[in-house]
C-alpha cells in the first residue's frame, strides 16, 4: 500500500511539489479515466439488468434487487426498506404496484398486507451480476455462429494479408525495376481514398465474381492494404542487401531468400501488421454489412446490429456481446505487443 | 580448378562508367588482392566475378567456360562479405548449412563438412549460437566458414579485415594466408589496406577509377611501379615524387635537375625522353641516407622527427616549399629546425615521364 502511496505521489526532486508534477498528475490521472473509464462501464453495465440500465443517475457497478420468498406466494418477491411512520425502516416484500401505491407484506408477518406510498421506499440491493445477458445471445441467437464466422475472416484474412503484403514490399524495397517507386506512390495513394468512396464499384466488382453473400468476399477485398505495403518495406529496408547476396552465393532461389531470410528478419514488422490486421478485420462493420444478407454468415459486428431495432434497442445485449468482441483484441495485443519491441535483425552485422 | 578470366569487361550505372575494359587472368589457386582508394571499382570488380552484378560488355570465365550470364549459384564461388552478411535469425550451424542444404546435399554430408571447418577455423564451441552472440572475430570466422563449407573453386573476399581491430586483423590476415595454403583454393580478395596485400597476395591487381593501372607480384609492383599513382599508393610513407627537368637523355642514362640544385643520373633501359622535357622524380622515403651536403644532395630544414625505435622518420622542407619524408635507420638523430643533406641510393631512382608513366630502369 505505502509503495502505491510512493508511487503515486512521485515528484522531480522526491521533495516538493512543482508546479509540473501537478500538471502531469492531473493529466495522467485524467486520461486514465478518460481513456479507461468506458471501458470500465461498459464491462460493468454489460452485467445490468434492462432496468438498470435505463437508471439515472447510472452506476459502474451493476445491481440487482434482493429477493426473497415469502410464506403465501409462489414467486419470490422483491425486497424494500420502507420508511415507517416513525423514523425507522424495515424490510418489506412487495407483493403488487397499483399507480404509485404498493401493497407490501412484511415477511415476519405474511399475512397481513400493508400500503405504502413509492416515494418511502427503496429498493434492497446487492451486486449481482445478470449472466443471462450473455448466456442468452450466445445459446439462443446464433452468437456462436457469428463469432466462428468472425474468427474464420479475421484469421484468414490476416494470413492473406501478411502474405501478400510481404512479398509485395519484398519487391518493392529489395528488388530495383522501372517504375518502382511510382507503383509505390500509387499504392500510398490507395490510402487517402477511404472506403465509402469506392463502396458501390466494389460491390459491384464482389457482385459480378459471385463473391456476393459469402464470407469471401468480405474477405479477400481488404487483403491488400497499402499501409501493410508501406509498413513492411519501410522494414525491409533496414534488412541489409549483403544478406541477400550471401543468401544467393548460397544457392537461395528468390523464393527461399524471400520465405527464409526476408520473412523471418520481418517478425517484428509482420507482428505489428498482424495486430493492425486482426483489429481492423476483427472491428470491420460497413463492409461486412454490405456484402453479408443471410443471417447464418453475419460477423460479430453486423450480428450486433440486429440488437438495434426500428423500435427497440436491446443495450443489455449489445453491452454484453460488445464485451465478447472486445476479448480477442485484447488479448492479440497483449500477446504480441512484445514482439513489436524486439528487433531481430541487424543482429549479426557489425 | 579455379581459373577466372576476365576480358574486356565494362560495367556502367546509367551514363556513368566505373570499370573500364577490364582484362585480368587470374591462376588456379593463386592469391590476388584487389587494391586501390574507395570507390575505384575494385568490389564491383568482385561482385561480377561473383555473378552479383553483371558486367555491360565483355566476358567472364571460370575454367574457360564463359559464365558471364551464369547466375551466382552456379558458379560454384564462395563470397566472404564485409560485414560478413550472417543470417542473423539462424544459428552458427544453421548458417553453415544454408547453401549446402539449398542445394540439396545428403544430411551426413553436411553435417561432416561443417565439422571439418569448424575444427579447422576452431569454432566448433560456439556451433549452437547466433551470429548477435559472437564477437567481432568470431563472426569472422563463421563468415569464412560458411565459405570453406561450400568447397568452392574460388573465395571472394570483399574487405573481410576492415571490421576488426588492429591486433585482431593481424592474427586473422595469417590465418587467411594459413588457409590458402592449406586449401590450395584461388582467391580473390578486396582490400584498400596496402599492407595487406602486400603480405597477402600472390600478385597484387592496382586499381584507380574503374581501371587497372599495374598487375605483379608485390615486391614487383613495389620496386617498379608502373605509373605514379601506383608509385605514390604502394608503399609507407609514400613515396617523394619530385617534379625535375631532363639535363639530358640518352638511351642508357638520363641526367635530371631538380629543386635546389639537386641532380641525379638514372639508368635507363631505353626512353623517349629529350633534354628540357618535365618530369617527376620518384624516391622512396626509405632509399636514402644523411649526407654532409655534397653536389647534388637534397637539403632540407627539418620540421618533425618521428623516432619510431627501428627506425626514424624525418620530415622536411626542401626548396621550392615541397615536402620530404625520409625515414633513416634506427636511432638517426636530427632536430626539428636544424637543416639536413640526402643523398638517394641511385640503384633506386624511380623516373616518370610527363604522362606519368614509368621510364623502364635499367
Amino acid at each position: 500500500m505505502s509503495s502505491i502511496v510512493t508511487f503515486l505521489s512521485r515528484r522531480r526532486d522526491g521533495r516538493s511539489w512543482h508546479w509540473t508534477d501537478i500538471v502531469t498528475w492531473v493529466w495522467l490521472v485524467g486520461g486514465l479515466i478518460i481513456m479507461f473509464g468506458p471501458a470500465v462501464w461498459l464491462v460493468g453495465s454489460s452485467f445490468k439488468t434492462p432496468g438498470q440500465l435505463a437508471e439515472f443517475p447510472p452506476t459502474i457497478l451493476p445491481y440487482v434487487s434482493q429477493k426473497a420468498m415469502v410464506e403465501g406466494y409462489d414467486k419470490p418477491l422483491t425486497l424494500y426498506r420502507v420508511m415507517q411512520p416513525d423514523g425507522s425502516t424495515k424490510v418489506m416484500a412487495e407483493v403488487r404496484r397499483v399507480g404509485i401505491v404498493a401493497q407490501m407484506v412484511d415477511p415476519e408477518a405474511p399475512g397481513e398486507i400493508v400500503k405504502v406510498n413509492i416515494s418511502e421506499r427503496r429498493p434492497v440491493r446487492q451486486i449481482g451480476f445478470a449472466t443471462e445477458n450473455y448466456v442468452e445471445p450466445l445459446k439462443k441467437n446464433d452468437f456462436l455462429l457469428y463469432l466462428r464466422n468472425s474468427v474464420f475472416v479475421t484469421l484468414t484474412a490476416t494470413l492473406i494479408t501478411l502474405f501478400t503484403n510481404s512479398m509485395a514490399a519484398f519487391a518493392l524495397s529489395k528488388y530495383r525495376f522501372r517504375g518502382r517507386d511510382l507503383v509505390m506512390v500509387l499504392i500510398i495513394g490507395t490510402l487517402m481514398v477511404p472506403l465509402s468512396v469506392v463502396l458501390v464499384p466494389l460491390y459491384s466488382v464482389v457482385s459480378a465474381v459471385g463473391l456476393f453473400d459469402s464470407l469471401w468476399g468480405v474477405i479477400l477485398p481488404t487483403v491488400a492494404t497499402p499501409t501493410g505495403v508501406f509498413l513492411l518495406r519501410q522494414y525491409m529496408l533496414t534488412i541489409p542487401d549483403e544478406l541477400l547476396d550471401a543468401a544467393r552465393m548460397d544457392h537461395a532461389s528468390e523464393w527461399q531468400i524471400y520465405w527464409r531470410i526476408i520473412l523471418p528478419l520481418s517478425a517484428p514488422a509482420l507482428a505489428v501488421l498482424a495486430i493492425f490486421s486482426v483489429v481492423w478485420r476483427w472491428n470491420d462493420f460497413l463492409w461486412p454489412l454490405v456484402v453479408l444478407s443471410r443471417k447464418e454468415l453475419y460477423t460479430l459486428q453486423v450480428g450486433l446490429n440486429t440488437y438495434a431495432g426500428q423500435l427497440n434497442v436491446q443495450w443489455h445485449f449489445i453491452l454484453a456481446m460488445t464485451v465478447v468482441t472486445m476479448i480477442p483484441v485484447v488479448l492479440v495485443f497483449v500477446f504480441l505487443q512484445r514482439y513489436i519491441t524486439s528487433g531481430i535483425a541487424g543482429s549479426g552485422l557489425k | 580448378m579455379g581459373r577466372i578470366t576476365l576480358t574486356n569487361v565494362d560495367r556502367d550505372f546509367g551514363k556513368l562508367r566505373v570499370l573500364h575494359g577490364i582484362d585480368l587472368d587470374i591462376g588456379d589457386g593463386e592469391l590476388v588482392v584487389l587494391v586501390g582508394p574507395s570507390g575505384c571499382g575494385k568490389s564491383t570488380l568482385l561482385r561480377l566475378i561473383a555473378g552479383l552484378d553483371k558486367p555491360s560488355r565483355g566476358t567472364i570465365a571460370i575454367d574457360g567456360k564463359d559464365v558471364t550470364q551464369v547466375s551466382a549459384a552456379q558458379r560454384g564461388l564462395a563470397m566472404v562479405f564485409q560485414s560478413y552478411a550472417l543470417y542473423p535469425h539462424m544459428t552458427v550451424r544453421q548458417n553453415l548449412a544454408f547453401g549446402l542444404e539449398n542445394q540439396r546435399m545428403p544430411k551426413a554430408e553436411i553435417e561432416a563438412r561443417i565439422a571439418e571447418a569448424a575444427r579447422m577455423l576452431e569454432i566448433a564451441p560456439y556451433l549452437d549460437r547466433r551470429p548477435g552472440q559472437l564477437s567481432g572475430g568470431q563472426k569472422q570466422r563463421v563468415a569464412i566458414g560458411r565459405a570453406v563449407v561450400r568447397n568452392p573453386t574460388a573465395f571472394l573476399l570483399d574487405e573481410p579485415l576492415s571490421n576488426l581491430d588492429a591486433e585482431l586483423r593481424i592474427s586473422t590476415r595469417a590465418e587467411i594466408a594459413a588457409l590458402h595454403q592449406r586449401l590450395g583454393t584461388t582467391m580473390v580478395y578486396v582490400t584498400h589496406d596496402q599492407i595487406e596485400a602486400m603480405t597477402l597476395a600472390d600478385r597484387i591487381v592496382v586499381m584507380r577509377a574503374g581501371r587497372i593501372e599495374q598487375v605483379g607480384p608485390p615486391l614487383e609492383v613495389y620496386n617498379a611501379p608502373a605509373n605514379l599513382f601506383v608509385a605514390g599508393f604502394i608503399g609507407s610513407p609514400r613515396m617523394n615524387l619530385l617534379p625535375v627537368k631532363i639535363r639530358s637523355a640518352s638511351v642508357r642514362e638520363v641526367a635530371v635537375e631538380g629543386p635546389g640544385g639537386f641532380t641525379a643520373r638514372i639508368a635507363v633501359n631505353g626512353s623517349g625522353l629529350k633534354a628540357g622535357e618535365e618530369a617527376t622524380l620518384g624516391i622512396r622515403p626509405h632509399d636514402f641516407r644523411m649526407s654532409d651536403g655534397g653536389e647534388g644532395d637534397l637539403s632540407g630544414q627539418v620540421n618533425l622527427v618521428e623516432a619510431l625505435g627501428p627506425e626514424t622518420v624525418v620530415h622536411a622542407t626542401i626548396a621550392g616549399d615541397r615536402r620530404l619524408i625520409v625515414v633513416l635507420g634506427a636511432q638517426a638523430g636530427g632536430a626539428v629546425g636544424k637543416a639536413m643533406h640526402f643523398r638517394p641510393d641511385p640503384q633506386r631512382l624511380h623516373l616518370f615521364d610527363a604522362a606519368g608513366q614509368r621510364v623502364p630502369s635499367a
